[in-house]
């Protein structure tokens, strides 16, 4: 077995009084997706914001992260961010009064050329749209925006928190294509509710529960035991969940055509 | 009409005081989330570095380029004040909003005390060159020099704002940052430098503000700051929090609506007139004419 | 995001540190009667004729004496009474100047121009000033967090100009109004009743305490204990928050109309107490004193107004003066000392004088083992 590049060890998060982890503890792989499970509000959010350091003011953080042998914690965010920790934000974030050029121009950084070819080859729309607004982007096209801006430099993980939240089936497939080629070149923390892009892009899974974890190994085992997945997710792979409680994993009426290609 | 055109730009020159010192401010809120109540303290340090200089810095004086001298010393004076207490006071409560306004709500106490303790409670004639105080008619009103210095004072500065945030890289990250700051840290930059730029951009305005008010009222008393910081704060949230622009307009409204019903009304009855504009404006756009988007 | 948990019920009102506090048993017995003796020796202060010199110029009782400790029982009373809204409710207003000056300046224009008795001149103000507070929280309540502030500093600015410029001849303008003594019961007026209107301070003090607590631990003070923490998790539990907050609001500017009832007596009206430096000070009382505990702000308020007085006479004592001019000058400065002395409690004790016991507590322990 390869040195994870990431590993969160006994994380305990606690944000005004609320406990939302409990000593959470798994391993990201040097290579490939990793995918972070779970029902709504387990704290899948709220595990990334603590790896990359955006726990709110009021919040209490407890536990090693380790990012090789660096610890993580205690480490302001802009420079965890500049060691090659990429973040790409639930709700994409992207400055919407700003225009997209500028938006990208943001992320560049001194003493490294920004890796401008590599973002307009991945997304030819952001190069043409440039002097846009980005709040008057399409969803779709603020995600590539969202994902664009952290790939303009060189990152040792990226940390993808619901990319595909909210799109569009067809824009949902270009972002997992998009994902799936930016985890040829570095190793990927993805929280999705969408299982067919799971199926599509994960190799590894851990299943958040309660602000525990309640099931790790591989995606794609996971998928196969629609019993296991329906217990940890409420949510049979492909199936139409019947508890309302789950709902909005109810995002992928196109599983069927496109789950099984990857 | 000689009436209007007066008081019109008088109005105007008003706005630009306010202008001058409510700029900074929104920029703070804006991006840091800072309440500051110290910021008439910033303008009364610029005052008062200006007074100083004209009389005892060597090269400076009361007229032509030894003005401008001490002009320049006291901007200088409020920036670095500002930049200090932006490093010592205000960064180790980073985030901590209420404990931050009750810093900046001692500093403006104590810093007050302490201009007063320096110079004395009583107003100090203000040195200002001779120009300055005569008229020039405009379209058959003879409006005062000061308040026409204020006008285009507050207009290049208004200029070079919006330039600044146009078109440098730090103004770029306090646009984004005013959007979204936790956002821009998550892009790797260490926002809170902008922090300090800014607090430093905002004291050097109001530290402006502050001497050529000095010029335009012709004294210079350590609670003037506090006076004009209420008026200020109304333009602030009526132009959107963080917006440059929205304060200039803002500005330009609250100016004008206190001359001229000071004028026509009764006396006071401008500044109630304004205080309602902020009522309406709150009820019906909470968010302030401009938002909180830092405008280029 | 809800998390999975249960819905909680709103966090308990801050917890008193010294309920918190190990004591000792006997020590505990005796705690819910200090209050008690506190103000058994207030009330029977007027009667020693002590000297602490140093602390109080002649004898405890002179009537300067008596006048300082009432102004400083009313503002003790008032901060209790700001502490509704920012310790227990965490709403910031830059705005309760407005409610006191219109206790003193109603009852100074009521009893002075009108010609009404105090009684009824007291009543009428109290009654329009929490009607006004009502009013204006409605208002300035459709905003929150600093926006808030801002907007209740705005509506007492509009005070401050009434009264400054002096609309109509009701304010005397800079010059203030002093009550006609021939419209006032004659146990309040002259210079030897003094005990009088100190016992009357004292009543106020001790009828704001006593609403602060009744109010803190009813229901709606717990409510408002829970908006403070958090906002939203009042929202989830279906309590509409604008109407708990409006409530308190009011509540709290009715209180600080009857201090200013007080104070008109003791002092008269002057422009002074509209300003937002009066607010300021309310809120630095408060912040000393420890922001949501029953007896920090009272402290805070009592000493805040002491030092103030006290400070200007010791700015200009013989030991001060003597300090080089860069010390003695600030120092000489009131405002100064407070604002910095001030800064520092925020930085080092997030919980005024009133988490103080709490904080020496393993010093103390530390000490004894020596």
């Amino acid at each position: 077995m390869t040195e994870p590049i990431l590993s969160v060890e006994n994380l305990s998060v606690r944000i005004a009084g609320l406990h939302i982890l409990q000593g959470v503890s798994f391993d990201v792989a040097p290579t490939g997706v990793t995918v972070l499970l779970g029902r709504n509000g387990v704290g899948k959010t709220t595990t990334l914001r603590a790896i990359v350091g955006l726990t709110p003011r009021n919040g209490e953080v407890r536990g090693t992260i380790r990012m090789g042998v660096q610890s993580l914690l205690a480490r302001p965010t802009h420079r965890l961010v500049r060691d090659g920790l990429g973040y790409v934000p639930e709700d994409r974030c992207v400055f919407a009064g700003l225009t997209v050029a500028e938006n990208l121009r943001l992320a560049e950084r001194r003493g490294t050329a920004p890796a401008y070819d590599k973002v307009f080859a991945l997304f030819p729309e952001l190069d043409r749209r440039g002097r846009q607004r980005a709040g008057s982007l399409s969803g779709g096209q603020q995600q590539m925006l969202a994902i664009g801006r952290v790939l303009l430099n060189d990152n040792r993980l990226l940390l993808v928190d619901e990319p595909t939240k909210g799109l569009a089936p067809k824009v949902v497939t270009e972002v997992a294509e998009v994902l799936e080629r930016v985890a040829e070149s570095v190793p990927v923390l993805l929280v999705e509710q969408n299982l067919a892009v799971v199926r599509r892009l994960a190799r590894d899974a851990v299943v958040l529960s309660a602000g525990k974890v309640a099931w790790t190994g591989n995606a794609q085992d996971l998928l196969l035991e629609t019993a296991l997945t329906k217990s940890l997710l409420g949510v049979g792979s492909g199936e139409v969940p019947v508890s309302p409680r789950s709902e909005p994993v109810l995002r992928a009426p196109q599983s069927r055509t496109k789950g099984g290609a990857a | 009409m000689s009436t209007v055109i007066l008081l019109t730009l008088t109005g105007l020159g008003l706005a630009a005081l306010y202008f001058l010192v409510a700029s900074g401010l929104s920029l703070v809120f804006g991006l840091a989330d800072v309440l500051n109540f110290a910021h008439g303290l910033f303008l009364g340090v610029g005052a008062y570095a200006t007074w100083w200089a004209a009389g005892n810095l060597p090269g400076a004086g009361p007229e032509g380029f030894g003005f401008l001298v001490a002009v320049a010393f006291g901007v200088l004076a409020g920036a670095l004040v500002a930049v200090l207490v932006e490093l010592v006071l205000i960064r180790p409560l980073y985030s901590r909003t209420i404990e931050q306004v009750l810093v900046t709500v001692g500093l403006s106490l104590a810093g007050v005390a302490l201009l007063q303790a320096t110079w004395g409670a009583d107003p100090r004639t203000f040195p200002r060159p001779g120009w300055t105080r005569e008229v020039t008619s405009v379209l058959g009103a003879n409006v005062p020099n000061a308040g026409l210095l204020l006008i285009v004072a507050a207009a290049v500065v208004l200029g070079a704002l919006l330039a600044f945030l146009r078109f440098t890289r730090y103004g770029l990250i306090i646009r984004a940052g005013v959007e979204n700051r936790e956002m821009v840290t998550a892009l790797g930059i260490d926002v809170r430098k902008a922090f300090t730029l800014v607090f430093a951009l905002g004291g050097a305005a109001a530290a402006l503000a502050g001497a050529l008010g000095g010029v335009y009222f012709g004294t210079v008393s350590p609670g003037q700051g506090g006076s004009l910081l209420i008026f200020a704060f109304i333009v602030v949230v009526i132009g959107g929090m963080g917006s440059v622009v929205g304060s200039a307009y803002a500005a330009v409204a609250v100016g004008l609506l206190q001359q001229f019903v000071n004028y026509y009304g009764t006396s006071g009855l401008g500044d109630i007139c304004v205080v309602g504009l902020l009522a309406v404006v709150l009820l019906l756009r909470p968010q302030g004419l401009a938002g909180k988007v830092a405008h280029a | 995001m809800t998390e999975v948990k249960s819905p909680e019920v709103p966090a308990p009102p801050a917890a008193v540190p010294d309920e918190l506090a190990p004591g000792r048993a006997r020590w505990h017995g005796l705690r819910p009667y200090l209050p008690l003796v506190a103000l058994v020796v207030a009330v029977i202060l007027p009667y020693s004729t002590v000297q602490l010199p140093g602390v109080f110029e002649g004898a405890l009782n002179s009537p300067g004496n008596l006048q300082l400790l009432a102004i400083c029982l009313v503002f003790g009373g008032l901060a209790a009474g700001y502490d509704l809204l920012f310790g227990r409710a965490g709403m910031l207003s830059f705005g309760h100047a407005l409610y006191f000056a219109a206790g003193v300046y109603g009852t100074a224009i009521l009893v002075t121009k009108a010609g009404l008795p105090l009684w009824q001149a007291g009543l009428l103000t109290v009654i329009g000033s929490t009607i006004l507070a009502g009013l204006l929280g409605a208002v300035a309540l459709r905003t929150t967090g600093i926006a808030f502030a801002m907007v209740t500093l705005a509506f007492a600015q509009v005070g401050a100009i009434l009264v400054a410029r002096n609309f109509g001849g009701l304010t005397g303008g800079e010059e203030g109004l002093t009550l006609d003594v021939s419209g006032l019961p004659s146990a309040l007026v002259g210079v030897a009743n003094t005990v009088n209107l100190y016992w009357l301070a004292l009543a106020y003090l001790a009828l704001v305490v006593f609403v602060v607590h009744r109010v803190s631990m009813s229901p709606t003070g717990r409510v408002l204990a829970g908006l403070r923490d958090d906002e939203r998790r009042i929202g989830v539990l279906g309590l509409d928050p604008y109407r708990f907050k409006l409530v308190a609001f009011t509540l709290s500017g009715g209180l600080a109309a009857a201090g200013g009832v007080v104070y008109s007596l003791l002092v008269g009206a002057s422009p002074h107490i509209t300003s937002s430096e009066l607010t300021l000070s309310l809120l630095v009382m408060v912040v000393l004193g420890g922001p949501g505990t029953r007896w920090g702000p009272v402290l805070g308020g009592i000493l805040y107004m002491y030092l103030d007085h006290r400070l200007t006479a010791f700015g200009t004592s013989d030991a001060v003066n003597s300090l080089p001019a860069f010390l003695s000058h600030p120092l000489s400065q009131p405002l100064f000392v407070l604002g910095t002395v001030f800064i520092l409690a925020v930085y080092f004790f997030p919980g005024g004088l009133a988490s103080l016991r709490t904080r020496l507590h393993p010093v103390l322990t530390a000490l004894r083992r020596r």
